[in-house]
């Protein structure tokens, strides 16, 4: 097939963009220039490395640094019994949404208790990276070990149902969806199984700390240098000011990156403690050890429906695992309010504390793994009802919000499946299980739905028009590979007339004006919405300063009546204007700004409060999502169960695109994270210990290039009216209903079910 | 990692004196499996000896029929080589499903022939593990249990075998050549790897301070009709679940001559003389593939995780036979 994702756009957008334009930081990325952040050069710069605990819950009851300290070039071996006292984390306050970045409740090296197998229990501080890493190992730690549960299969009887909180919905219903499942002629119930995943960005977790006083700078690869900065003042006592993160460039976060984990923490207190400026970047066990990942699940989902597909129940209920010492629910059931016009929904979350490391944000939680088991259920029907699966969701295809009837701000699945079929040749797909061959292979076709929410959060953003038409616009909102930078200059230079060139971006750092964190799919939209009106807020400014002059042809004119062309301002009804150049040096102006937001104590109280605000009245009106149909093909050997996918087509509505390039990398990058999920990501917890026993990238299996084929991506890029310009975020709906697809394509290929993923070849046989 | 100490040796002579006048010494060759081990803190040797300069290197065909591979030729030399490839199919294919590119480009026959278990219990020093500190107990067994061993294993180790060259060189009757001052011997490959018994940390025949200088394939006609099958849980840079070395012989719709083994599926790797025996004589048909198989995998023990090998291996033998009768080996 060919590609399809580079077609033109509608002219309404400007002249940049939409366009497929080359990512800002491209070469130097390419070139090694880029500095991330373990590469920061400091004079005396110190190197630490992290001791972890070995058994799960515990007391210390005695550590042995003796032979640590005596490696040559070691500075510091600090535990518990020697560390200066941190504040620890705060409880979460939904009116500083920066109480939600600690990543755990533990004060590390403040206590003598262990939550996890993999807790940090010593750090030990040497000259060199070899000689830190070496006492690290020397380090003898003896616990009393307490009574721990660890293992979720075996604790999930005793998961409580999830309350509801401002900010996520454990349950929910309409109608008596038990009843009409009891009722209805045609329904499935079924359950569904998911492990836990750990992160594996490219860049391991990494910190460069270094005080001057009380004054700290902190390089981070993060997706929030904001908590970040509000966490580690709070922790060490310091004004927020007093704190610099810098993260200009980060290597892949994937929700590993949105809140505070030991390696940062330690790493500052480390540099406190030895005066040195310390770099810690932690091993990939490292990882696996102190940044939560996805929690297991299981789930039930059960649906009931008339003979004609129309569905007239249907029950989604999970249990997830939390943290005794952090972590928190996972929306596993949120797709299931949205995507099937049933006449009865009930969706029920339930949570298991466990003395495992916390769970955390992890590539599109809740929907991935919600959509695994949705998308496959609802398969599962098409077959018990003999209709095609795609025609199935055609009928439940809802009008409105099933679970409690609001408006979508832009629904356009019909569409997406009707030119997902089309390109992917579905109909060729005959419908009975092991049917289609191609030579030994047995060959299947699967579809599913994807789906994530569109979330926007607050943004400051000040945006600098020069006197030579340069334009800077400034925001502290993060870069992690996805061309965040470079779609908000498309942005700025359409908003403003100016050539793309033109723009520079300014991003991933606390001295900034407050950007959103990455995550929730919602950043580029967050920063666009702020800039858009700067920049509004900018050509005011320059119209105001044009009708100073009795000269000026812009003079009376309102910023309705002018367009932002040829980087100047020109009248829509008679094209006569000037150039910004000409307006600014007349007023004998170097430049003139604009600003969104403040981050004036009050300024930024108002900032949340006004988020909030419009967070729940939005929410009260819309429900706005980014949707996708994802098509795949898998051969299956039929001698050993091997599966390989052998062609993927995803159709996505996710509104206006910014960047055709950078928009279908990363609606690919998140397929082929989700191929991993179905058929090979998961954490092996051992049952006995609590600990991690892939704690690896060569036992932990991620997809390597000949387990993925070519992806085509295909989007609609039709606007959503609610979004500004139209864009709903692309980061995570990719990944959603992926392993369904997989599933539903193995069970064609196969004739086989596989409800618990990953869908190794053992289930298969 | 531990502070060691680094001795290259220009010569085989010099090679194995240094080794042998420092007990707690390793040689070191491509450093694939060993750095890992030195890094995980499982391996402390306080002496590595560099042989990379050892005039090893070379590939060559024998006056009696044989092939001699000298003991540093790299993996991807070895699996490019058009001596191997065409007599030898089996163990080119072999040793290019194993590890990546950039591993077989550094990595050597005889570090490969020596290769430790991947065993995540063995790996972490947390763990008991009676392979890595002897009678400390096993961890593995109740743990996870996916990968390991179905045949060879004892009470103190149920570990596999991770390469996939050897599982070919078994198959191959390929011998095993070490040097030390005491002077040269020669070991089958299939008695170089040891059964765990009680001695799990004892993996194979070779004496502390023998350096491998060589392996031979002997003359084995057959073996240009061969071919290796990986199974394993993604496309490439995976151990194998199961894999199997064949080669086959058929006239007139019989089998005359068969040589089989397996990987994955035992502490060793595991000739498949069972399956030889069964096969020899008898109809070169899927029912007799099967037979063979199931003979072969009949003393299999599974470990809570790992049954699905037992199957998995008999069909894999059967489907690896299949494509050797009908297409013939490996190009």
């Amino acid at each position: 097939m060919t590609q399809v994702e580079n077609r033109p756009l509608a002219a309404t957008f400007g002249p940049v963009v939409g366009r497929p334009i080359d990512r800002v930081d491209g070469t130097a990325k390419t070139t090694g220039a880029a500095r991330f952040s373990a590469e920061y050069p400091y004079a005396d710069l110190a190197h630490a490395a992290l001791v972890y605990a070995t058994v799960s819950r515990a007391r210390i009851t005695g550590i042995d640094i003796a032979a640590a300290s005596a490696v040559d070039g070691v500075l510091s071996v600090i535990t518990h019994l020697n560390a200066p006292p941190m504040r620890p984390p705060r409880p979460v306050n939904y009116m500083n949404l920066s109480t939600l970045a600690s990543g755990t409740s533990v004060n590390y090296l403040n206590t003598d208790e262990v939550y996890w197998n993999g807790q940090p229990v010593a750090v030990v501080v040497a000259e060199t990276l070899d000689a830190a890493q070496e006492a690290a190992r020397l380090v003898s730690v003896s616990y009393e070990e307490l009574p721990a549960a660890v293992d979720f299969a075996a604790e999930e009887g005793n998961a409580t149902p999830e309350k509801n909180t401002p900010m996520s919905s454990g349950s929910a219903k309409k109608g008596d969806a038990e009843a009409a499942l009891a009722a209805a002629p045609v329904s499935v119930d079924l359950r569904y199984t998911t492990p836990g995943h750990n992160h594996n960005a490219l860049e391991p977790h990494a910190t460069t700390a270094a005080w001057d006083g009380d004054r700290l700078v902190v390089h981070e690869g993060t997706q929030n240098v904001a908590w970040v900065r509000d966490q580690l003042a709070w922790r060490f006592d310091v004004p927020a000011a007093a704190v610099r993160v810098i993260s200009p460039y980060v290597g892949g976060a994937f929700g590993g990156k949105t809140t505070i984990w030991a390696g940062t923490v330690l790493t500052v207190l480390a540099a406190r403690v030895t005066g040195r400026p310390v770099r810690m970047m932690l091993t990939r066990e490292g990882v696996y050890r102190t940044v939560g990942g996805r929690t297991p699940s299981t789930q039930r989902v059960a649906i009931g429906a008339e003979s004609d597909g129309s569905m007239t129940a249907l029950i989604h209920t999970s249990v997830t695992q939390v943290g005794r010492a952090g972590g928190g629910p996972e929306q596993v059931t949120a797709q299931s309010r949205h995507l099937y016009d049933a006449k009865n929904i009930l969706v029920q979350q339930h949570q298991v504390t466990l003395d495992t490391l916390p769970n955390t944000f992890m590539r599109a939680p809740g929907e991935s793994i919600g959509t695994f088991a949705l998308e496959a259920a609802v398969d599962e029907l098409a077959y018990e009802l003999e209709i095609d699966p795609i025609e199935l969701r055609m009928r439940n295809e809802p009008e409105r919000n099933p679970i409690d009837g609001k408006r979508f701000a832009h629904r356009a699945l019909r569409e997406a499946y009707a030119r997902g079929a089309e390109l992917f040749g579905w109909s060729a797909r005959t419908p009975q299980p092991g049917s289609m061959r191609d030579g030994r292979w047995l060959v299947g076709m699967g579809v599913a739905s994807a789906y994530h929410p569109a979330w926007q959060l607050a943004a400051n953003v000040t945006v600098r028009l020069a006197a030579d038409g340069s334009v800077l616009v400034r925001c502290g909102f993060h870069e992690m590979g996805m061309g965040g930078a470079t779609a908000q200059a498309q942005i700025a230079a359409d908003a403003l007339g100016v050539p793309f060139e033109a723009v520079t971006v300014e991003y991933g750092d606390s001295a900034l004006p407050t950007g959103p964190g990455a995550g929730g799919s919602g950043q580029t939209a967050s920063v666009a919405a702020s800039l858009l009106e700067a920049c509004d807020k900018l050509k005011r400014s320059v119209l105001a300063l044009a009708s100073r002059s009795t000269e000026s042809p812009l003079r009376g004119q309102r910023l309705s009546d002018v367009r932002a062309r040829d980087a100047g301002l020109y009248r829509t009804d008679d094209a006569r204007g000037e150039s910004y150049a000409a307006i600014l040096g007349r007023a004998a102006q170097v430049s003139v700004d604009a600003a969104v937001g403040s981050d004036t104590r009050l300024g930024s109280i108002v900032g949340q409060a006004r988020f909030l605000t419009r967070f729940l009245l939005e929410n009260r009106r819309w429900t706005k999502a980014a949707a996708g149909a994802q098509f795949c093909e898998v051969r299956v050997d039929p001698d050993t169960g091997e599966v390989r996918v052998s062609r993927w087509l995803g159709v996505f509505d996710v509104g206006t695109v910014i960047n055709a390039k950078t928009a279908s990398s990363q609606l690919r990058g998140g397929i082929v994270m989700g191929i991993g999920m179905a058929l090979q990501e998961e954490s092996l917890v051992d049952r006995r210990t609590g600990r991690i026993m892939n704690a690896n990238l060569a036992e932990y299996h991620v997809p390597v290039h000949a387990d993925i084929p070519p992806i085509d991506v295909f989007y609609l890029n039709e606007p959503d009216p609610t979004m500004p310009l139209g864009l709903i975020g692309i980061g995570e709906v990719s990944i959603t209903g992926v392993a369904a697809a997989i599933a539903n394509a193995v069970h064609h290929a196969t004739g086989k079910r596989v409800r618990d993923l990953p869908i190794t070849l053992d289930k298969l046989l | 990692m531990r502070p060691f100490a680094y001795v290259s040796a220009p010569d085989v002579a010099t090679a194995v004196r240094a080794i042998a006048s420092e007990p707690r010494a390793k040689f070191i060759g491509g450093g694939t499996n060993l750095v890992d081990l030195m890094r995980e803190d499982i391996e402390q040797p306080d002496t590595v000896v560099d042989i990379t300069g050892l005039p090893l290197t070379e590939v060559a065909e024998l006056p009696g029929g044989g092939v001699r591979i000298g003991a540093l030729v790299r993996n991807s030399r070895l699996a490019a080589d058009q001596v191997i490839r065409r007599r030898y199919p089996v163990l080119s294919q072999a040793v290019l499903t194993g590890a990546s590119g950039q591993l077989r480009n550094m990595a050597t026959v005889g570090g490969n022939l020596l290769q430790r278990t991947r065993c995540p219990y063995f790996y972490d020093r947390s763990a008991a593990c009676n392979k890595r500190e002897p009678a400390s107990g096993c961890d593995a067994v109740g743990g996870f249990t996916r990968g390991h061993a179905v045949l060879g294993t004892s009470e103190s180790c149920i570990a596999t075998h991770p390469s996939d060259m050897c599982v070919a060189l078994a198959a191959l009757d390929a011998v095993v050549e070490v040097e030390s001052i005491r002077g040269s011997r020669r070991i089958p490959l299939v008695e170089f790897h040891r059964l765990p018994d009680a001695t799990p940390h004892v993996e194979s025949e070779i004496a502390a301070d023998e350096l491998i200088t060589a392996v031979e394939l002997p003359p084995l006609p057959l073996a240009a009709t061969s071919r290796y099958r990986k199974v394993r849980d993604r496309a490439s840079y995976a151990f194998a679940l199961v894999s199997v070395a064949a080669a086959l012989e058929v006239r007139d719709g019989t089998v005359n001559a068969a040589r089989l083994a397996l990987g994955g599926v035992a502490p060793k790797p595991w000739r498949a003389r069972m399956a030889e025996e069964a096969l020899v004589g008898a109809p070169a048909t899927e029912e007799s593939f099967l037979r063979a198989a199931v003979a072969e995998l009949a003393p299999a023990a599974a470990q809570s995780e790992n049954a699905f090998k037992i199957e998995l291996a008999e069909r894999t033998i059967v489907a690896t036979l299949r494509q050797l009768l009908t297409e013939g080996g490996a190009a």
